[in-house]
């Protein structure tokens, strides 16, 4: 197991809203997204599956490449794909824009 | 293309299994009356499973839901069984005692609240075996408390099924509602070729699982209630009349002498068949509604 | 060690009882007795190997439907008989604990055996929340399914603290092919993480336990032993009736509030949220 963290400091848009979306089910995750408590997005893994934290670095770089919300993400992971891991992400952004 | 009034029914139809235990238990309340309590931004995850290389959950796979249902309180507790198997932990134990708990002390005092357990669970977390087996014993507990107080439903509904230690808090229950999908027993059937063997069960062998650990068997000899179709407004519609019923002054785990007769009748020189012992055992002597 | 499950049981059921033999009527599988303990008279129960037991899969000192609906027609009956008396007339029930598990058979499985467990616990719950001592005495093994029936809801329970004790949720083969882990591995996890471990002394570290009891020689006991587990039981006995008639007296002791931490906490969270809710 894992714990893996990023920070975004340039995602400065104030959010308001909270997401929870999916399950640690195998070959799967949940993420938790909330406003975030200090400057920029900070985003904090756990992953039972060892040795992907470039994968998930490329992922968050894609991610804020394009999302710019001050957000707390939290992740807990059994081994998500990268294609999954941002269906999820684009689900929490999608309920935090509500 | 068609004309609307051929389309079949199962097209409008919503499913309960196909959503996780969150919205299952959820899709259960009268809208607008419900509140998740202890829920993942809580982040009460098992402190045990990172010990051992496993990614916990933020709700550690146990759900639960306050709210109302056809007007009265009730509480939805859900095992989700994505996760872990939807196996007992310490964490995930010890939030369905304590809402049942709660729920017993609210009915004590005049405000019956009822409870219903969404069991999708395969028993014990191995991963802290002995604190498992300990939340289960003190959820049958739980369980029993509640039972004389306000009506304790267990609905289990997708194809997980609920074995193992959980299935003695199924069988405690006011109430067991299943679907054809469900199953439900104390040893799996893998668990039970693995101690005594493929001669006395063969796991591959599926229609032998439906027929003895399927929701029509189960409900058909009498050991569940109600069977339902995999129908979110039809298992709605059921859990409500349960909520709603008058307590009875027995049930079933307490009908010792009935079941005790019954095994002692039982011809154990071969294997049992299922259809005869639903033949023998179907009575409308239990608690239910139909 | 497999070869003895069950031995210790009928070994203590009759030290402490001095009965050996099932009630008529009952299966060869259970042992229940009236019998004198201090002052009181107190019903013991005892789930014993029957090498010919009707049910094959019971035959090693499994509990299954026979041994499951036994134990609840005796609790039952007890209930009833003591309804009307206080609480403190209320008969003692004493559980001696040595079974190596559920039974893992078809037969079980078709008629039932999940409905079973569920009635013995519900009987022996009932027992406990009507407000007699239930008292557990773990004298050999206690497996999973087979301690959920037999055991598991007494309101004290005591155990011998000998390598020959066992209360586990699985049989550690099983546990290790599960896990993809050895034996030896296994062991060495136990140690480390308390709930996971095969020995009584760690299994005391999550405070579910009233008492550990020493024996020279369990499976031989001298008259001085068992006088000395009479008093022990007596003590626990006069400690349920004076505490509450629910499981909460494990999560108060100390070793519950070390170990059983995250659970106190996700109980007392469920509480505050439950009032606003």
């Amino acid at each position: 197991m894992e714990q893996i963290e990023f920070d975004y400091p340039a995602a400065k848009r104030r959010i308001t809203k909270k997401a929870h979306i999916g399950v640690v089910g195998s070959g799967d995750m949940e993420v938790l997204m909330e406003p975030a408590q200090s400057e920029g997005a900070h985003v904090s893994i756990t992953t039972s599956v060892d040795g992907f934290q470039r994968s998930w670095k490329a992922v968050f770089d894609r991610f804020f490449s394009k999302f710019d919300g001050a957000v707390r993400i939290r992740i807990n992971d059994a081994g998500a794909t990268p294609g999954s891991v941002m269906l999820r992400l684009e689900q929490a952004v999608e309920v935090i824009s509500q | 293309m068609n004309q609307t009034s051929t389309i079949p029914d199962f097209v409008s139809r919503k499913s309960f299994i196909e959503v996780d235990g969150r919205k299952r238990a959820q899709s259960l309340f009268d809208e607008g009356t419900w509140k998740e309590l202890v829920g993942p931004f809580d982040r009460m995850e098992s402190p045990w499973l990172p010990l051992q290389g496993v990614a916990p959950q933020f709700d550690d796979g146990c759900i639960v839901i306050k709210g109302k249902i056809g007007g009265m309180a009730a509480v939805a507790i859900a095992l989700e069984g994505a996760f872990q198997g939807g196996s007992i932990g310490e964490v995930s134990g010890a939030k369905m005692a304590a809402a049942l708990d709660l729920a017993t002390k609210d009915s004590v005092a005049g405000k019956r609240t009822a409870a219903i357990l969404l069991l999708e669970t395969g028993g014990v977390r191995l991963q802290e075996a002995n604190l498992g087996l300990a939340a289960v014993a003190e959820v049958i507990s739980s369980v029993l408390a509640l039972r004389p107080h306000a009506p304790v439903i267990t609905l289990i509904a997708g194809t997980v099924g609920c074995f193992g230690g959980m299935s003695l808090a199924a069988g405690v229950s006011s109430y067991v509602v299943m679907t054809r999908e469900a199953r439900l027993g104390l040893n799996g059937p893998e668990v039970i070729e693995q101690e005594s063997g493929i001669d006395e069960f063969d796991s591959s062998d599926r229609a032998l699982i439906w027929a003895i650990h399927g929701g029509e068997q189960r409900v058909g000899m009498g050991l569940a209630d109600a069977l339902v179709e995999d129908d979110a407004e039809k298992i709605k519609a059921t859990i409500r009349e349960y909520v709603q019923a008058d307590l009875l002054p027995e049930y079933r785990s307490q009908q010792v002498e009935l079941y005790r007769d019954r095994i002692t009748a039982l011809d154990t020189s071969a294997q049992i068949d299922p259809i005869s012992l639903r033949r023998e055992w179907n009575n409308t002597t239990t608690g239910g509604l139909r | 060690m497999s070869e003895h499950i069950g031995l210790r049981g009928r070994v203590w059921f009759e030290a402490l009882t001095g009965n050996n033999q099932p009630v008529s009527g009952d299966p060869g599988t259970v042992l229940a007795s009236n019998s004198q303990i201090g002052d009181e008279i107190a019903l013991f129960l005892c789930v014993v190997p029957n090498p010919s037991s009707r049910f094959p899969c019971v035959r090693d000192g499994q509990v299954g439907l026979e041994e499951a609906f036994t134990l609840a027609h005796h609790l039952r009956r007890v209930i009833a008989e003591d309804r009307e008396k206080p609480r403190a007339q209320k008969r003692t029930v004493i559980a001696i604990v040595d079974v190596k598990s559920q039974a893992y058979g078809r037969r079980e499985e078709t008629a039932g055996i999940f409905f079973a467990a569920a009635a013995s616990s519900d009987a022996y719950a009932s027992a406990r929340m009507a407000g007699h001592p239930v008292i557990s005495l773990v004298a050999g093994q206690a497996f999973s399914g087979g301690f959920l029936t037999h055991g598991y809801q007494a309101n004290r329970i005591l155990s011998f603290d000998d390598s020959g004790i066992v209360i586990h949720a699985m049989h550690k083969e099983a546990a290790a092919r599960i896990t993809r882990r050895s034996v030896d591995e296994l062991e060495e996890l136990g140690h480390q993480i308390a709930p996971m471990s095969y020995d009584v002394h760690d299994y005391a570290r999550l405070g579910l336990l009233y008492k550990l009891l020493h024996v020279d020689d369990p499976q031989n006991p001298t008259a001085a032993d068992v006088e000395a587990i009479k008093h022990e039981l007596i003590g626990a006995i006069q400690d349920a009736r004076r505490g509450a008639t629910d499981l909460s007296n494990r999560l108060q002791s100390d070793a519950a509030k070390q170990t059983r931490k995250a659970g106190i906490a996700v109980r007392a969270a469920l509480e505050a949220q439950w009032q606003n809710a």
